[in-house]
Protein backbone atom coordinates (compact mmCIF):
# COMPACT_ATOMS: atom_id res chain seq x y z
CA UNK A 1 0.00 0.00 0.00
CA UNK A 2 2.70 2.26 0.91
CA UNK A 3 4.74 1.37 -2.44
CA UNK A 4 1.66 2.57 -4.78
CA UNK A 5 1.41 6.03 -2.96
CA UNK A 6 5.47 5.86 -2.79
CA UNK A 7 5.06 5.78 -6.91
CA UNK A 8 1.65 7.85 -6.99
CA UNK A 9 2.81 11.05 -4.89
CA UNK A 10 6.37 10.99 -7.63
CA UNK A 11 3.23 10.50 -10.69
CA UNK A 12 1.40 13.55 -9.01
CA UNK A 13 4.06 15.66 -8.51
CA UNK A 14 5.45 15.42 -12.18
CA UNK A 15 2.21 16.36 -12.96
CA UNK A 16 2.04 19.23 -11.38
CA UNK A 17 6.12 20.12 -12.30
CA UNK A 18 5.16 19.49 -16.27
CA UNK A 19 2.13 21.84 -15.80
CA UNK A 20 0.18 19.05 -16.86
CA UNK A 21 -2.84 19.42 -14.69
CA UNK A 22 -2.50 23.51 -15.06
CA UNK A 23 -3.12 22.77 -18.30
CA UNK A 24 -5.92 20.43 -19.03
CA UNK A 25 -7.64 22.29 -15.60
CA UNK A 26 -7.71 26.11 -17.91
CA UNK A 27 -8.41 24.10 -21.09
CA UNK A 28 -11.92 21.99 -19.39
CA UNK A 29 -12.55 25.63 -17.56
CA UNK A 30 -12.33 27.57 -20.60
CA UNK A 31 -14.25 25.17 -22.77
CA UNK A 32 -16.80 24.73 -20.67
CA UNK A 33 -17.35 28.59 -19.55
CA UNK A 34 -17.71 28.97 -23.47
CA UNK A 35 -20.00 26.09 -24.27
CA UNK A 36 -22.53 27.10 -20.83
CA UNK A 37 -22.74 30.84 -23.00
CA UNK A 38 -21.85 30.49 -26.75
CA UNK A 39 -23.26 26.67 -26.87
CA UNK A 40 -26.42 27.75 -28.75
CA UNK A 41 -25.11 30.39 -30.62
CA UNK A 42 -25.70 27.99 -33.57
CA UNK A 43 -29.45 28.59 -32.79
CA UNK A 44 -29.31 32.43 -32.89
CA UNK A 45 -29.14 32.19 -28.84
CA UNK A 46 -26.05 33.85 -26.98
CA UNK A 47 -25.67 33.28 -22.84
CA UNK A 48 -27.04 30.49 -20.91
CA UNK A 49 -30.45 28.01 -21.73
CA UNK A 50 -30.65 25.21 -19.90
CA UNK A 51 -28.49 22.85 -17.45
CA UNK A 52 -29.52 19.78 -19.66
CA UNK A 53 -28.79 21.46 -22.81
CA UNK A 54 -25.22 22.72 -21.12
CA UNK A 55 -24.22 19.08 -19.85
CA UNK A 56 -25.46 17.54 -23.22
CA UNK A 57 -22.71 19.53 -25.21
CA UNK A 58 -20.13 19.21 -22.41
CA UNK A 59 -20.53 15.56 -22.64
CA UNK A 60 -19.87 15.28 -26.01
CA UNK A 61 -16.79 17.20 -25.97
CA UNK A 62 -15.72 16.03 -23.17
CA UNK A 63 -16.09 11.96 -24.86
CA UNK A 64 -13.48 13.60 -27.35
CA UNK A 65 -11.45 15.61 -24.95
CA UNK A 66 -11.27 13.07 -21.85
CA UNK A 67 -9.85 9.80 -23.75
CA UNK A 68 -7.42 11.89 -25.61
CA UNK A 69 -6.25 13.68 -22.25
CA UNK A 70 -5.67 10.47 -20.27
CA UNK A 71 -4.28 8.15 -23.21
CA UNK A 72 -1.60 11.58 -23.48
CA UNK A 73 -0.82 11.37 -19.80
CA UNK A 74 -0.35 7.91 -19.81
CA UNK A 75 1.03 6.01 -22.46
CA UNK A 76 4.36 6.30 -21.66
CA UNK A 77 4.30 5.15 -18.54
CA UNK A 78 5.81 1.95 -18.91
CA UNK A 79 7.46 2.11 -22.37
CA UNK A 80 9.00 5.37 -20.92
CA UNK A 81 10.86 4.04 -18.04
CA UNK A 82 12.06 1.38 -19.98
CA UNK A 83 13.64 3.47 -22.68
CA UNK A 84 14.65 6.07 -19.91
CA UNK A 85 16.17 3.00 -18.05
CA UNK A 86 14.50 3.34 -15.03
CA UNK A 87 12.31 0.72 -14.93
CA UNK A 88 14.54 -2.17 -14.82
CA UNK A 89 16.48 0.45 -11.67
CA UNK A 90 12.79 0.13 -10.13
CA UNK A 91 12.28 -3.92 -10.87
CA UNK A 92 15.50 -4.52 -8.64
CA UNK A 93 13.44 -2.23 -5.38
CA UNK A 94 11.40 -4.33 -3.18
CA UNK A 95 8.33 -3.23 -5.48
CA UNK A 96 5.82 -5.66 -7.90
CA UNK A 97 4.78 -4.97 -11.02
CA UNK A 98 1.23 -4.38 -9.22
CA UNK A 99 2.39 -1.68 -6.93
CA UNK A 100 4.22 0.02 -10.24
CA UNK A 101 1.17 0.16 -11.90
CA UNK A 102 -1.35 0.93 -9.48
CA UNK A 103 0.68 3.79 -8.31
CA UNK A 104 0.95 5.25 -11.40
CA UNK A 105 -2.81 4.62 -11.71
CA UNK A 106 -3.26 6.85 -8.72
CA UNK A 107 -1.14 9.55 -9.08
CA UNK A 108 -2.04 9.91 -13.01
CA UNK A 109 -5.93 9.40 -12.00
CA UNK A 110 -5.53 11.91 -9.02
CA UNK A 111 -3.92 14.75 -11.94
CA UNK A 112 -7.29 13.59 -13.82
CA UNK A 113 -9.65 13.73 -11.59
CA UNK A 114 -8.61 16.98 -10.04
CA UNK A 115 -8.07 19.10 -12.78
CA UNK A 116 -11.41 17.81 -14.45
CA UNK A 117 -13.30 18.78 -10.81
CA UNK A 118 -11.53 22.07 -10.88
CA UNK A 119 -12.20 22.54 -14.40
CA UNK A 120 -15.56 22.05 -14.98
CA UNK A 121 -16.13 22.96 -11.30
CA UNK A 122 -15.23 26.62 -11.97
CA UNK A 123 -17.40 26.59 -14.77
CA UNK A 124 -20.25 25.37 -12.53
CA UNK A 125 -19.53 28.37 -9.99
CA UNK A 126 -19.67 30.72 -12.57
CA UNK A 127 -23.08 29.32 -13.94
CA UNK A 128 -24.21 29.45 -9.80
CA UNK A 129 -23.11 33.05 -9.29
CA UNK A 130 -23.98 34.82 -12.79
CA UNK A 131 -27.19 33.19 -14.32
CA UNK A 132 -29.83 34.50 -12.11
CA UNK A 133 -32.74 31.92 -11.31
CA UNK A 134 -30.72 29.09 -11.31
CA UNK A 135 -31.88 25.52 -9.91
CA UNK A 136 -29.00 25.10 -7.60
CA UNK A 137 -29.67 21.46 -6.33
CA UNK A 138 -30.16 20.78 -10.22
CA UNK A 139 -27.08 22.08 -11.03
CA UNK A 140 -24.67 20.42 -8.36
CA UNK A 141 -26.23 17.67 -9.01
CA UNK A 142 -25.63 17.51 -13.19
CA UNK A 143 -22.39 18.78 -12.60
CA UNK A 144 -21.07 16.07 -10.12
CA UNK A 145 -22.76 13.42 -12.18
CA UNK A 146 -20.45 15.16 -15.36
CA UNK A 147 -17.46 15.38 -13.31
CA UNK A 148 -17.72 11.83 -11.54
CA UNK A 149 -18.56 10.17 -14.84
CA UNK A 150 -16.13 12.36 -16.90
CA UNK A 151 -13.27 11.11 -14.13
CA UNK A 152 -14.21 7.80 -14.82
CA UNK A 153 -13.74 7.65 -18.72
CA UNK A 154 -10.53 9.32 -18.01
CA UNK A 155 -9.63 6.34 -15.73
CA UNK A 156 -10.79 3.78 -18.59
CA UNK A 157 -8.40 5.33 -20.70
CA UNK A 158 -5.54 5.63 -18.18
CA UNK A 159 -5.62 1.97 -17.68
CA UNK A 160 -6.15 1.63 -21.80
CA UNK A 161 -3.17 3.55 -21.92
CA UNK A 162 -1.02 1.24 -19.19
CA UNK A 163 -2.09 -1.90 -21.72
CA UNK A 164 -0.42 -0.20 -24.72
CA UNK A 165 2.38 0.64 -22.84
CA UNK A 166 3.57 -2.04 -21.63
CA UNK A 167 2.91 -3.80 -24.91
CA UNK A 168 5.04 -1.39 -27.04
CA UNK A 169 8.62 -1.65 -27.63
CA UNK A 170 9.40 2.06 -28.31
CA UNK A 171 7.68 5.10 -26.85
CA UNK A 172 7.05 5.90 -30.51
CA UNK A 173 4.55 2.88 -31.37
CA UNK A 174 3.10 3.58 -28.32
CA UNK A 175 1.70 6.92 -29.29
CA UNK A 176 1.04 5.49 -32.22
CA UNK A 177 -0.92 2.66 -30.91
CA UNK A 178 -2.76 5.54 -28.45
CA UNK A 179 -3.92 7.36 -31.08
CA UNK A 180 -5.32 4.42 -33.18
CA UNK A 181 -7.48 3.87 -29.97
CA UNK A 182 -8.52 7.05 -29.51
CA UNK A 183 -9.94 6.52 -33.25
CA UNK A 184 -11.31 3.17 -32.92
CA UNK A 185 -13.05 4.37 -29.86
CA UNK A 186 -14.43 8.42 -30.26
CA UNK A 187 -15.03 7.92 -34.10
CA UNK A 188 -14.69 4.39 -35.75
CA UNK A 189 -16.62 2.76 -32.99
CA UNK A 190 -19.88 4.72 -33.98
CA UNK A 191 -19.74 4.84 -37.62
CA UNK A 192 -19.47 1.16 -37.67
CA UNK A 193 -22.51 0.42 -35.45
CA UNK A 194 -24.07 3.17 -37.85
CA UNK A 195 -23.17 1.12 -40.76
CA UNK A 196 -24.32 -2.36 -39.54
CA UNK A 197 -27.55 -1.06 -38.88
CA UNK A 198 -27.80 0.15 -42.17
CA UNK A 199 -26.44 -2.94 -44.28
CA UNK A 200 -28.14 -5.25 -42.24
CA UNK A 201 -31.58 -3.77 -43.11
CA UNK A 202 -33.30 -4.60 -39.96
CA UNK A 203 -32.14 -8.09 -40.43
CA UNK A 204 -29.30 -7.90 -37.33
CA UNK A 205 -31.48 -8.19 -34.00
CA UNK A 206 -32.42 -4.74 -33.38
CA UNK A 207 -32.83 -5.50 -29.86
CA UNK A 208 -29.19 -6.68 -29.62
CA UNK A 209 -27.89 -3.67 -31.19
CA UNK A 210 -28.05 -1.34 -28.53
CA UNK A 211 -26.02 -3.93 -26.14
CA UNK A 212 -22.92 -3.34 -28.24
CA UNK A 213 -22.81 0.38 -27.22
CA UNK A 214 -21.86 -0.97 -23.59
CA UNK A 215 -18.42 -2.16 -25.52
CA UNK A 216 -17.84 1.44 -25.98
CA UNK A 217 -16.76 3.33 -22.83
CA UNK A 218 -16.79 6.60 -24.30
CA UNK A 219 -20.50 5.50 -25.44
CA UNK A 220 -21.54 4.31 -21.92
CA UNK A 221 -20.33 7.61 -20.62
CA UNK A 222 -22.71 9.63 -22.92
CA UNK A 223 -25.79 7.44 -22.31
CA UNK A 224 -24.52 8.30 -18.27
CA UNK A 225 -24.87 12.04 -19.04
CA UNK A 226 -27.74 11.94 -21.65
CA UNK A 227 -30.27 10.12 -20.37
CA UNK A 228 -30.37 11.47 -16.83
CA UNK A 229 -32.48 14.53 -18.49
CA UNK A 230 -35.93 13.05 -19.70
CA UNK A 231 -36.49 15.69 -22.16
CA UNK A 232 -32.92 15.22 -24.17
CA UNK A 233 -34.08 16.53 -27.38
CA UNK A 234 -30.05 16.09 -28.82
CA UNK A 235 -30.05 12.48 -28.67
CA UNK A 236 -28.77 12.51 -32.09
CA UNK A 237 -26.78 9.52 -33.99
CA UNK A 238 -26.19 5.99 -32.09
CA UNK A 239 -27.10 7.60 -28.73
CA UNK A 240 -31.01 7.05 -30.69
CA UNK A 241 -30.61 3.72 -30.10
CA UNK A 242 -30.10 3.63 -26.15
CA UNK A 243 -33.71 4.61 -26.01
CA UNK A 244 -34.33 0.91 -26.46
CA UNK A 245 -31.70 -0.30 -23.83
CA UNK A 246 -33.63 -1.52 -20.71
CA UNK A 247 -30.84 -0.95 -18.18
CA UNK A 248 -30.99 1.84 -15.07
CA UNK A 249 -27.78 4.09 -14.68
CA UNK A 250 -26.57 2.02 -12.32
CA UNK A 251 -26.02 -0.91 -14.87
CA UNK A 252 -24.27 2.03 -16.95
CA UNK A 253 -22.10 3.21 -14.07
CA UNK A 254 -21.23 -0.69 -13.17
CA UNK A 255 -20.24 -1.31 -16.80
CA UNK A 256 -18.04 1.85 -16.79
CA UNK A 257 -16.07 0.58 -13.89
CA UNK A 258 -16.17 -2.45 -15.01
CA UNK A 259 -13.97 -0.86 -18.26
CA UNK A 260 -11.67 0.06 -15.34
CA UNK A 261 -10.89 -3.10 -13.59
CA UNK A 262 -10.66 -5.18 -16.95
CA UNK A 263 -8.19 -2.51 -18.57
CA UNK A 264 -6.20 -2.55 -15.10
CA UNK A 265 -6.37 -6.48 -15.29
CA UNK A 266 -5.44 -6.67 -18.95
CA UNK A 267 -2.46 -4.23 -18.25
CA UNK A 268 -0.88 -5.69 -15.37
CA UNK A 269 -1.03 -9.57 -17.00
CA UNK A 270 0.73 -7.13 -20.11
CA UNK A 271 2.92 -5.45 -17.87
CA UNK A 272 3.30 -8.86 -15.99
CA UNK A 273 4.90 -10.70 -19.13
CA UNK A 274 6.97 -7.67 -20.52
CA UNK A 275 10.95 -8.87 -19.75
CA UNK A 276 12.94 -6.23 -17.95
CA UNK B 1 26.19 -18.49 4.80
CA UNK B 2 27.17 -17.27 1.39
CA UNK B 3 25.94 -13.81 0.28
CA UNK B 4 25.46 -15.53 -3.04
CA UNK B 5 25.44 -19.39 -4.05
CA UNK B 6 25.12 -20.60 -7.57
CA UNK B 7 24.53 -23.89 -8.15
CA UNK B 8 24.86 -25.58 -11.69
CA UNK B 9 22.75 -22.64 -12.91
CA UNK B 10 21.61 -22.82 -16.73
CA UNK B 11 20.48 -19.87 -18.57
CA UNK B 12 18.61 -19.74 -21.75
CA UNK B 13 17.28 -17.18 -24.20
CA UNK B 14 15.78 -19.02 -26.86
CA UNK B 15 17.57 -21.59 -28.21
CA UNK B 16 21.08 -19.76 -26.97
CA UNK B 17 23.07 -21.06 -24.11
CA UNK B 18 23.74 -17.62 -22.45
CA UNK B 19 25.32 -19.48 -19.16
CA UNK B 20 26.24 -22.86 -18.85
CA UNK B 21 26.40 -25.00 -15.67
CA UNK B 22 27.61 -21.96 -13.36
CA UNK B 23 28.60 -22.49 -9.86
CA UNK B 24 29.71 -19.63 -7.97
CA UNK B 25 29.61 -18.17 -4.34
CA UNK B 26 30.47 -15.28 -2.44
CA UNK B 27 31.48 -14.78 1.33
CA UNK B 28 29.73 -12.46 3.55
CA UNK B 29 32.55 -9.41 3.45
CA UNK B 30 33.83 -10.79 0.24
CA UNK B 31 34.63 -8.69 -2.80
CA UNK B 32 34.44 -10.60 -6.05
CA UNK B 33 35.43 -9.06 -9.50
CA UNK B 34 33.21 -10.44 -12.28
CA UNK B 35 34.67 -10.55 -15.51
CA UNK B 36 34.10 -11.52 -18.85
CA UNK B 37 34.53 -9.96 -22.99
CA UNK B 38 30.67 -8.57 -24.15
CA UNK B 39 28.19 -10.80 -23.67
CA UNK B 40 29.66 -13.86 -22.41
CA UNK B 41 27.47 -13.50 -19.05
CA UNK B 42 27.96 -11.08 -16.30
CA UNK B 43 24.79 -8.75 -17.18
CA UNK B 44 22.48 -11.94 -17.19
CA UNK B 45 24.35 -13.70 -13.93
CA UNK B 46 23.65 -10.22 -12.42
CA UNK B 47 20.25 -10.14 -13.26
CA UNK B 48 19.45 -13.80 -11.84
CA UNK B 49 20.82 -12.52 -8.63
CA UNK B 50 18.59 -9.84 -8.75
CA UNK B 51 15.78 -11.90 -9.07
CA UNK B 52 15.18 -9.97 -12.80
CA UNK B 53 15.55 -13.38 -14.42
CA UNK B 54 14.86 -16.99 -13.52
CA UNK B 55 17.59 -19.53 -13.71
CA UNK B 56 16.19 -22.40 -16.61
CA UNK B 57 17.99 -24.94 -14.16
CA UNK B 58 19.81 -24.94 -11.36
CA UNK B 59 19.30 -22.88 -8.28
CA UNK B 60 19.93 -19.43 -7.18
CA UNK B 61 20.15 -18.01 -3.22
CA UNK B 62 20.73 -14.93 -2.21
CA UNK B 63 21.09 -14.17 1.32
CA UNK B 64 19.53 -17.25 2.49
CA UNK B 65 16.53 -16.75 0.48
CA UNK B 66 15.07 -16.91 -3.11
CA UNK B 67 16.34 -13.56 -5.09
CA UNK B 68 13.22 -11.04 -6.00
CA UNK B 69 11.78 -11.64 -2.75
CA UNK B 70 10.91 -8.32 -1.02
CA UNK B 71 12.90 -8.55 1.88
CA UNK B 72 15.79 -9.62 -0.03
CA UNK B 73 15.57 -6.99 -2.39
CA UNK B 74 15.76 -4.73 0.35
CA UNK B 75 19.30 -5.58 1.57
CA UNK B 76 20.61 -5.56 -1.95
CA UNK B 77 22.18 -2.32 -3.97
CA UNK B 78 22.89 -2.18 -7.04
CA UNK B 79 24.19 0.30 -9.39
CA UNK B 80 23.23 -0.76 -13.19
CA UNK B 81 25.73 -0.24 -16.09
CA UNK B 82 25.08 3.40 -17.78
CA UNK B 83 22.61 3.95 -15.00
CA UNK B 84 19.85 6.44 -16.05
CA UNK B 85 17.00 8.61 -13.49
CA UNK B 86 14.34 10.75 -14.22
CA UNK B 87 15.97 13.83 -15.80
CA UNK B 88 12.75 16.03 -14.74
CA UNK B 89 13.87 15.56 -10.73
CA UNK B 90 17.16 17.04 -9.11
CA UNK B 91 19.65 14.75 -7.47
CA UNK B 92 18.14 15.16 -3.77
CA UNK B 93 14.46 14.17 -5.21
CA UNK B 94 15.59 11.14 -6.65
CA UNK B 95 17.69 10.24 -3.40
CA UNK B 96 14.26 10.77 -1.37
CA UNK B 97 11.92 8.98 -4.16
CA UNK B 98 14.22 5.54 -4.34
CA UNK B 99 14.72 5.60 -0.60
CA UNK B 100 11.32 5.64 0.08
CA UNK B 101 11.25 2.75 -2.30
CA UNK B 102 13.37 0.59 -0.40
CA UNK B 103 12.02 1.95 3.05
CA UNK B 104 15.72 3.20 3.84
CA UNK B 105 15.75 6.47 6.58
CA UNK B 106 15.19 9.39 5.09
CA UNK B 107 18.36 10.90 7.06
CA UNK B 108 20.37 8.97 4.92
CA UNK B 109 19.83 10.61 1.53
CA UNK B 110 21.93 13.81 2.80
CA UNK B 111 24.74 11.95 4.16
CA UNK B 112 25.10 9.56 0.99
CA UNK B 113 24.59 12.88 -1.43
CA UNK B 114 27.92 14.18 0.40
CA UNK B 115 29.74 11.28 0.83
CA UNK B 116 29.24 11.09 -2.74
CA UNK B 117 30.27 14.91 -3.24
CA UNK B 118 26.55 15.70 -4.82
CA UNK B 119 25.91 18.10 -1.83
CA UNK B 120 26.21 21.28 -4.34
CA UNK B 121 24.57 19.47 -7.05
CA UNK B 122 21.41 18.36 -5.01
CA UNK B 123 19.15 20.98 -5.90
CA UNK B 124 19.58 20.79 -9.85
CA UNK B 125 17.78 18.65 -11.97
CA UNK B 126 19.37 15.59 -12.66
CA UNK B 127 19.50 16.55 -16.52
CA UNK B 128 21.82 18.81 -16.08
CA UNK B 129 23.87 16.19 -14.43
CA UNK B 130 27.44 14.82 -16.40
CA UNK B 131 27.89 11.12 -16.73
CA UNK B 132 30.46 11.29 -13.87
CA UNK B 133 27.48 13.47 -12.04
CA UNK B 134 24.97 10.53 -12.66
CA UNK B 135 27.52 7.68 -12.00
CA UNK B 136 27.78 8.79 -8.69
CA UNK B 137 24.15 9.46 -8.18
CA UNK B 138 23.87 6.31 -9.01
CA UNK B 139 26.34 4.95 -6.22
CA UNK B 140 24.27 6.61 -3.58
CA UNK B 141 21.14 5.01 -5.11
CA UNK B 142 23.09 1.76 -4.46
CA UNK B 143 23.88 2.37 -1.10
CA UNK B 144 20.16 3.83 0.21
CA UNK B 145 19.42 1.46 3.17
CA UNK B 146 22.64 -0.29 3.92
CA UNK B 147 22.62 -3.09 1.49
CA UNK B 148 24.45 -6.44 2.11
CA UNK B 149 25.28 -7.38 -0.97
CA UNK B 150 26.05 -4.26 -3.29
CA UNK B 151 26.36 -5.27 -7.12
CA UNK B 152 27.91 -2.55 -9.23
CA UNK B 153 28.23 -3.13 -12.96
CA UNK B 154 31.12 -1.21 -14.58
CA UNK B 155 31.12 1.49 -11.59
CA UNK B 156 33.74 3.82 -13.04
CA UNK B 157 32.89 4.55 -16.20
CA UNK B 158 32.68 8.07 -16.37
CA UNK B 159 34.65 8.50 -13.17
CA UNK B 160 37.77 10.88 -13.13
CA UNK B 161 40.75 9.09 -11.43
CA UNK B 162 40.02 10.84 -7.99
CA UNK B 163 36.52 10.29 -7.87
CA UNK B 164 37.66 6.28 -9.15
CA UNK B 165 40.09 6.32 -5.95
CA UNK B 166 37.14 7.54 -3.70
CA UNK B 167 34.88 5.10 -4.75
CA UNK B 168 36.97 2.11 -4.24
CA UNK B 169 37.79 3.74 -0.77
CA UNK B 170 34.23 3.38 -0.40
CA UNK B 171 33.95 0.01 -1.85
CA UNK B 172 37.21 -0.94 1.16
CA UNK B 173 35.32 0.15 3.74
CA UNK B 174 31.67 -1.04 3.12
CA UNK B 175 33.85 -4.14 2.94
CA UNK B 176 35.59 -3.77 6.19
CA UNK B 177 31.69 -3.19 7.63
CA UNK B 178 30.91 -6.85 5.98
CA UNK B 179 29.03 -5.96 2.70
CA UNK B 180 29.28 -8.46 0.34
CA UNK B 181 30.12 -6.81 -3.51
CA UNK B 182 30.37 -7.81 -6.77
CA UNK B 183 32.05 -5.68 -9.25
CA UNK B 184 31.62 -5.97 -13.06
CA UNK B 185 34.46 -4.02 -14.77
CA UNK B 186 36.64 -3.91 -18.22
CA UNK B 187 39.11 -1.23 -16.38
CA UNK B 188 41.13 -4.30 -14.64
CA UNK B 189 44.09 -2.58 -13.41
CA UNK B 190 41.67 -0.38 -11.48
CA UNK B 191 39.80 -2.84 -10.30
CA UNK B 192 42.69 -5.35 -9.12
CA UNK B 193 43.88 -4.30 -5.81
CA UNK B 194 40.61 -4.05 -4.19
CA UNK B 195 38.99 -7.72 -5.33
CA UNK B 196 39.75 -10.42 -2.90
CA UNK B 197 38.38 -13.16 -5.90
CA UNK B 198 38.18 -12.79 -9.09
CA UNK B 199 36.05 -14.52 -11.57
CA UNK B 200 36.52 -14.67 -15.33
CA UNK B 201 33.47 -15.93 -17.59
CA UNK B 202 33.86 -16.49 -21.17
CA UNK B 203 31.22 -17.67 -23.60
CA UNK B 204 28.69 -17.82 -20.63
CA UNK B 205 31.03 -20.72 -19.08
CA UNK B 206 32.69 -19.72 -16.35
CA UNK B 207 36.54 -20.37 -16.67
CA UNK B 208 38.55 -19.31 -13.67
CA UNK B 209 37.75 -18.41 -10.21
CA UNK B 210 39.37 -17.75 -7.28
CA UNK B 211 41.96 -15.18 -5.56
CA UNK B 212 44.88 -13.84 -7.91
CA UNK B 213 47.36 -15.80 -6.50
CA UNK B 214 45.66 -19.35 -7.03
CA UNK B 215 44.62 -17.90 -10.33
CA UNK B 216 48.65 -17.04 -11.38
CA UNK B 217 49.59 -20.57 -10.07
CA UNK B 218 46.85 -22.05 -12.14
CA UNK B 219 47.68 -19.85 -15.05
CA UNK B 220 51.65 -20.58 -14.57
CA UNK B 221 52.20 -17.28 -16.64
CA UNK B 222 55.72 -16.21 -16.72
CA UNK B 223 57.01 -13.33 -14.40
CA UNK B 224 57.76 -9.81 -16.26
CA UNK B 225 61.71 -8.82 -14.21
CA UNK B 226 62.92 -6.05 -15.55
CA UNK B 227 66.77 -4.61 -15.30
CA UNK B 228 68.83 -1.67 -15.96
CA UNK B 229 72.32 -1.73 -17.16
CA UNK B 230 72.96 -5.01 -18.23
CA UNK B 231 73.70 -6.58 -21.43
CA UNK B 232 71.52 -9.35 -23.43
CA UNK B 233 74.64 -11.41 -23.43
CA UNK B 234 74.67 -11.05 -19.29
CA UNK B 235 71.29 -11.56 -18.37
CA UNK B 236 70.86 -14.74 -20.43
CA UNK B 237 70.39 -17.99 -19.01
CA UNK B 238 68.69 -21.56 -20.26
CA UNK B 239 65.57 -20.88 -17.75
CA UNK B 240 64.66 -17.71 -19.37
CA UNK B 241 61.86 -17.29 -21.92
CA UNK B 242 62.59 -14.16 -23.89
CA UNK B 243 64.68 -10.91 -23.48
CA UNK B 244 63.36 -7.58 -24.59
CA UNK B 245 64.76 -4.51 -25.02
CA UNK B 246 62.92 -1.87 -23.08
CA UNK B 247 63.76 2.57 -23.38
CA UNK B 248 67.23 3.37 -22.39
CA UNK B 249 68.90 0.69 -20.33
CA UNK B 250 66.30 -1.70 -19.90
CA UNK B 251 65.47 -5.28 -20.54
CA UNK B 252 62.70 -7.32 -19.99
CA UNK B 253 63.12 -11.26 -19.08
CA UNK B 254 60.36 -13.48 -19.06
CA UNK B 255 60.64 -16.52 -16.62
CA UNK B 256 58.54 -19.05 -15.05
CA UNK B 257 57.39 -18.44 -11.89
CA UNK B 258 59.41 -21.12 -10.01
CA UNK B 259 62.43 -19.95 -11.40
CA UNK B 260 62.13 -16.09 -10.57
CA UNK B 261 63.41 -15.99 -6.93
CA UNK B 262 67.13 -17.72 -8.45
CA UNK B 263 66.72 -15.71 -11.56
CA UNK B 264 66.85 -12.23 -9.09
CA UNK B 265 69.11 -13.72 -7.42
CA UNK B 266 71.81 -14.30 -10.33
CA UNK B 267 71.14 -10.79 -11.83
CA UNK B 268 71.70 -8.99 -8.24
CA UNK B 269 75.02 -10.64 -8.48
CA UNK B 270 75.38 -8.82 -12.02
CA UNK B 271 74.87 -5.15 -9.94
CA UNK B 272 72.70 -3.62 -12.50
CA UNK B 273 71.44 -0.33 -12.06
CA UNK B 274 67.77 -0.87 -11.41
CA UNK B 275 65.52 -4.03 -11.06
CA UNK B 276 61.77 -4.49 -10.99
CA UNK B 277 59.64 -7.78 -10.59
CA UNK B 278 55.94 -7.85 -11.78
CA UNK B 279 54.32 -11.11 -11.28
CA UNK B 280 51.10 -11.34 -14.00
CA UNK B 281 48.37 -9.07 -13.54
CA UNK B 282 44.77 -9.46 -13.80
CA UNK B 283 44.95 -8.13 -17.45
CA UNK B 284 47.30 -10.95 -18.38
CA UNK B 285 45.49 -13.45 -16.63
CA UNK B 286 42.23 -12.50 -18.24
CA UNK B 287 43.72 -12.76 -21.46
CA UNK B 288 45.04 -16.06 -20.70
CA UNK B 289 42.03 -17.20 -19.54
CA UNK B 290 39.99 -15.59 -22.44
CA UNK B 291 42.18 -17.40 -24.88
CA UNK B 292 42.19 -21.15 -23.21
CA UNK B 293 38.47 -20.56 -24.06
CA UNK B 294 38.77 -19.90 -27.40
CA UNK B 295 36.87 -16.18 -26.92
CA UNK B 296 39.61 -14.27 -28.42
CA UNK B 297 38.09 -11.45 -30.59
CA UNK B 298 34.11 -12.34 -29.56
CA UNK B 299 32.08 -9.55 -29.61
CA UNK B 300 28.75 -10.73 -27.89
CA UNK B 301 26.04 -8.35 -28.13
CA UNK B 302 24.86 -6.89 -24.95
CA UNK B 303 21.22 -8.73 -23.50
Amino acid sequence: MNQIWNIARKEFSDGLRNRWMLAISVVFALLAVGIAWFGAAASGQIGFTSIPATIASLASLATFLMPLIALLLAYDAIVGEDEGGTLMLLLTYPISRGQILLGKFVGHGMILGLATLIGFGCAAVAIAVLVPEIELAMLVWAFTRFIVSSTLLGLVFLALAYVLSSRAAEKSSAAGLALGLWFLFVLVFDLALLAVLVISEGTFSPEALPWLLLLNPADIYRLINLAGFESSSSTVGVMALAGDLPVSSAVLWGCLVAWVVASLALAHWMFARRTA
Amino acid sequence: MNAVELHNVYQQYGSMAVLDNISLSLAEGEVLGLFGHNGAGKTTTVRLILGLLQATTGEVRVLGGTPGESDIRRQIGFLPENVTFYPQLTGRETLLHFARLKGAAVQQVDDLLEQVGLTAASSKRVKTYSKGMRQRLGLAQALLGRPRLLLLDEPTVGLDPIATQELYQVIGRLRDEGTSIVICSHVLPGVEPYIDRAAVLALGRLEAVGTLHELRSQAQLPVRIRAAGLTVAQLSAPEVQAIRPLHGVWHELLVAPMDKLATVQRILQLQPQDLEVQPPSLEDLYCYYMEQAGALGVAGVQQ
